[in-house]
């Protein structure tokens, strides 16, 4: 078996960076399993076929503004924002627009998208193709925002959240700090340290960007201990500029989550209910800054992303950039195929992805690895009673009681549930990863969550 | 053909940690009392651990068979550790029946009654053992005298634990002092080492560290438990010492005899009877060791642990209301402008 199959865990030089910082509460460190962090970025080939989903964001699905039969050039239009918390989409490939209908998409339903057959690969004239630097940033913050709007920009790490909307704070709320996330808490996934590596200084142009665009003049770029080469990369590049420091970070899940990323950076500690403006940050992912350069330096919209393919019978471990509408399945044939035994596709890390449906899934704005787990891992272990042992309050990193939440929620009390605060539930499953009575926890707390929300929406609407 | 994968909610990544390990880790930590008590009280010992496992995994299998009709758990490791701590909490010449009764009590009525693993309100081996007190009291107090097999194996004879030869003199008429007391006592060196009259496996404070010292390494319990309660006799039973030496027990003495470290050890940190956060587990040790020492000076028995987590037992509810984690985000952040 080659070595890169093995489990392992990256050694942390903790020793010469002295004590790390990390974020206060709870938390978990499940094994990396960084398999594809030394596997170089590589272009993947056009798809014959592109499936391109009209909902890839967080908030209001796009809407179409080409018709079956129209031909597309590379980002070119595809479907526009469809209310404020939306995004524009392009065209990631060139070819004609076969259809419009129902595919499949990460959530596993089918929803509406655009099939483009692909033909060559004819680009917009004003979207610059080369991959000189530059550095010189000519627009103002307003341009700036206009411009990323347009480009159809959404938070690269996986919650599609519209990039112009965290951009435009609400009146009355100044930014001070912008954080650079290059945590890449999930295990596996290895995508944004790639980026940092080989797109370093394009980051960086990127961070610029949006600190113009928000009008401040700190940025610091949160990176895990586990990456001590982006570390020390992206210290080095950020050495001449100003207000951009680097803050390594000790290994520690979901650190990667805004709200814990802040505490962990700067020991502020966002209110229940609130955005992180509320204490003056705004969190972008590396990806996100990376994006924010080529759609302001390079005019190029938000058509292709880097995707980890990953696993630990996966031949090749690897990170594509990939175009949007690309089916996954291409992305495995590439990694040299499916491994005999897959019994699970997952969207994303192990920690926080949703598991695929089929192969014919199409990487999205979000996707940021395809994680393929072997049939003896793909199930989960059959439930046992809880005996109250509190790991799962201790790990939880909002300090929620998570057995509690579960236990109303399942009962159906969702007063309780709300007084007990499980809307600041992030998600990160730390609570199931930890319940030694294997107890689907965040299945009740999303049931729970769900219900409560509509509830207070509800209440918000009478 | 068609692929078919699974599909499941996230997170798709589970710790190796399960219900099973965590009670096995409480049996590996036992281990080193078992072999001081099999070692002090030779082969009655082992028969009473015998004898005590094998009933309390009967009584789970036979109830979850023909009165619950449920899944079957009786290797999931809980009655196997309600068992070896049965036995620890009795003399080693207990009749065997008796010892019968006791498994049918913790399992039948203070476990399985509540609806079994996790849902019990008490510790199950604490209501057998107060049960049994209760019921019979002459043989649940007439201690065999620890007889080392080495020494090779002595017509046992039995005596009184330390606390009650303490409580006996004290209560005397006229009362005796402690200095009058003491040659009876043992020494500091016999009860750390175990060779005292007592429970099975209460006996010996080292192997009761060792266990204890293994199970936070292993992480199954926590400190503040075990700490609190401690802390809690030393101060209380320290004050009482520090006004009259002559009518009160030393803390030392406290610390090291009857049930205490047993109890702090292996009985109030029960994950199942005790609070959930860090803040309410010290509040519970604290009412554990305060409630130990009442007992022990103003109570008709000599020992009070038992009684004293079972007390607590009861409050838990209300202190894991009271004590909540510290949220993110409600208090506000340390640096918030």
């Amino acid at each position: 078996m080659p070595a890169r199959h093995l489990k392992r865990r990256t050694k942390h030089n903790s020793g010469k960076m002295g004590i790390l910082k990390t974020f206060a509460l709870g938390g978990i460190h499940p094994e990396e399993n960084k398999l594809s962090s030394d596997a170089p970025i590589e272009r993947l080939a056009l798809p014959g076929q592109a499936i391109v989903p009209l909902g890839q964001n967080l908030g209001v699905p796009s809407k179409p503004v080409v018709k079956r039969g129209d031909l597309v050039k590379v980002g070119q239009l595809l479907a526009e924002t469809g209310g404020f918390i939306s995004a524009n989409i392009h065209a990631p490939v060139s070819g004609k627009v076969a259809k419009i209908d129902n595919v499949i998409d990460g959530t596993g339903y089918k929803r509406p998208g655009v099939i483009i057959e692909v033909d060559g690969d004819e680009w917009l004239d004003e979207i610059d193709r080369s991959d000189e630097l530059n550095t010189e940033i000519s627009l103002d913050g307003k341009e700036i925002i206009d411009k990323i709007k347009t480009a159809g920009l959404v938070g690269m790490g996986g919650a599609t959240f519209p990039t112009y909307v965290k951009l435009m704070p609400p009146p009355g709320k100044k930014a001070e700090y912008l954080i650079i996330n290059g945590v890449e808490c999930e295990p596996y996934l290895t995508s944004d340290h790639r980026l940092m590596l080989e797109k370093g200084p394009e980051i960086l142009v990127g961070t610029r960007i949006l600190m113009k665009a928000l009008n401040v003049e700190k940025a610091v770029i949160g990176i895990e201990n586990n990456k001590p080469d982006a570390i020390n990369h992206m210290q080095e590049l950020a050495k001449s500029l100003d207000g951009i420091t680097v803050q390594p970070l000790k290994v520690q899940y979901p650190q990667g989550g805004e709200k814990q990323l802040i505490k962990a950076v700067l020991n502020r500690e966002v209110p229940s209910g609130k955005l992180p403006i509320e204490v003056g940050c705004v969190v972008q992912n590396v990806g996100t800054a990376f994006a924010v350069y080529e759609a302001v330096q390079k005019n190029k919209p938000l058509i292709e992303r880097v995707v980890t393919v990953t696993g630990m019978a996966v031949k090749k471990p690897s990170n594509f950039l990939a175009r949007i509408g690309t089916p996954i399945g291409q992305l495995i044939e590439a990694a040299e195929g499916l491994p005999e035994d897959t019994g699970k596709i997952i969207g994303g890390g192990p920690m926080m992805g949703k598991a695929l449906t089929s192969l014919e899934v199409p990487v999205v704005k979000g996707s940021s690895g395809i994680l393929l787990m072997k049939k003896e891992e793909a199930s989960r272990k059959p439930e046992g009673p809880c005996i109250r042992c509190a790991r799962c309050t201790s790990v939880c990193p909002m300090g929620l009681e998570p057995f509690l939440l579960s236990r109303v929620s399942k009962l159906g009390k969702f007063d309780m549930a709300e007084n007990e605060k499980i809307m600041d539930c992030i998600e990160c499953g730390s609570c199931q990863y930890t319940c030694p009575a294997s107890i689907p926890l965040l299945d009740y707390l999303r049931l729970g969550k769900n219900k409560v929300g509509a509830i207070m929406r509800s209440r918000g609407r009478n | 053909m068609m692929n078919m994968f699974t599909v499941s909610g996230s997170p798709h990544i589970h710790a190796s940690e399960s219900s099973k390990k965590i009670m096995y880790g409480v049996v590996i930590a036992m281990v080193p009392a078992m072999l001081v008590s099999v070692y002090f009280f030779g082969l009655d010992a082992l028969r009473v651990l015998l004898l005590s496992v094998v009933a309390c995994l009967f009584f789970e299998w036979l109830i979850q068979k023909y009165l619950i009709k449920g899944q079957l758990t009786i290797n999931d490791g809980s009655a196997l550790v309600t068992g070896i701590l049965l036995a620890f909490n009795v003399p080693s010449n207990l009749p065997g029946w008796m010892i019968i009764v006791g498994a049918l009590v913790a399992i039948g009525m203070a476990k399985m009654s509540f609806g079994g693993l996790g849902k019990n309100v008490f510790n199950p081996v604490l209501v057998a053992r107060v049960f049994l007190l209760i019921s019979f009291p002459v043989q649940m107090t007439s201690w065999p005298k620890p007889s080392p097999i080495t020494k090779g194996f002595v017509d046992a004879s039995t005596g009184a634990t330390p606390l009650g030869i303490l409580k006996e003199g004290l209560g005397a008429d006229p009362p005796k002092t402690i200095s009058e007391l003491a040659p009876k006592l043992p020494g500091y060196m016999q009860t750390f080492t175990g060779d005292v009259g007592g429970s099975m496996g209460e006996v010996s404070a080292i192997a009761l560290i060792l266990g204890g010292l293994y199970m936070l390494y292993k992480k199954i319990i926590t400190w503040e438990i075990p700490v609190s309660m401690l802390l809690t006799v030393a101060v209380f039973s320290g004050i009482f010492w520090g006004i009259n030496p002559e009518q009160y027990a030393d803390p030392l003495f406290h610390l090291l005899t009857g049930g205490m470290l047993l109890g702090a050890i292996f009985m109030a940190t029960d994950m199942v009877t005790s609070p959930m956060t860090s803040g309410g587990q010290l509040v519970f040790g604290t009412g554990v060791g305060l409630l130990t020492i009442l007992i022990r000076i103003w109570g008709a028995y000599p020992e009070g642990v038992s009684f004293a987590i079972l007390l607590m037992n009861a409050v838990v509810p209300l202190i894991n209301r009271g004590f909540k984690p510290r949220r993110f985000g409600i208090k506000p952040g340390v640096e918030i402008a």
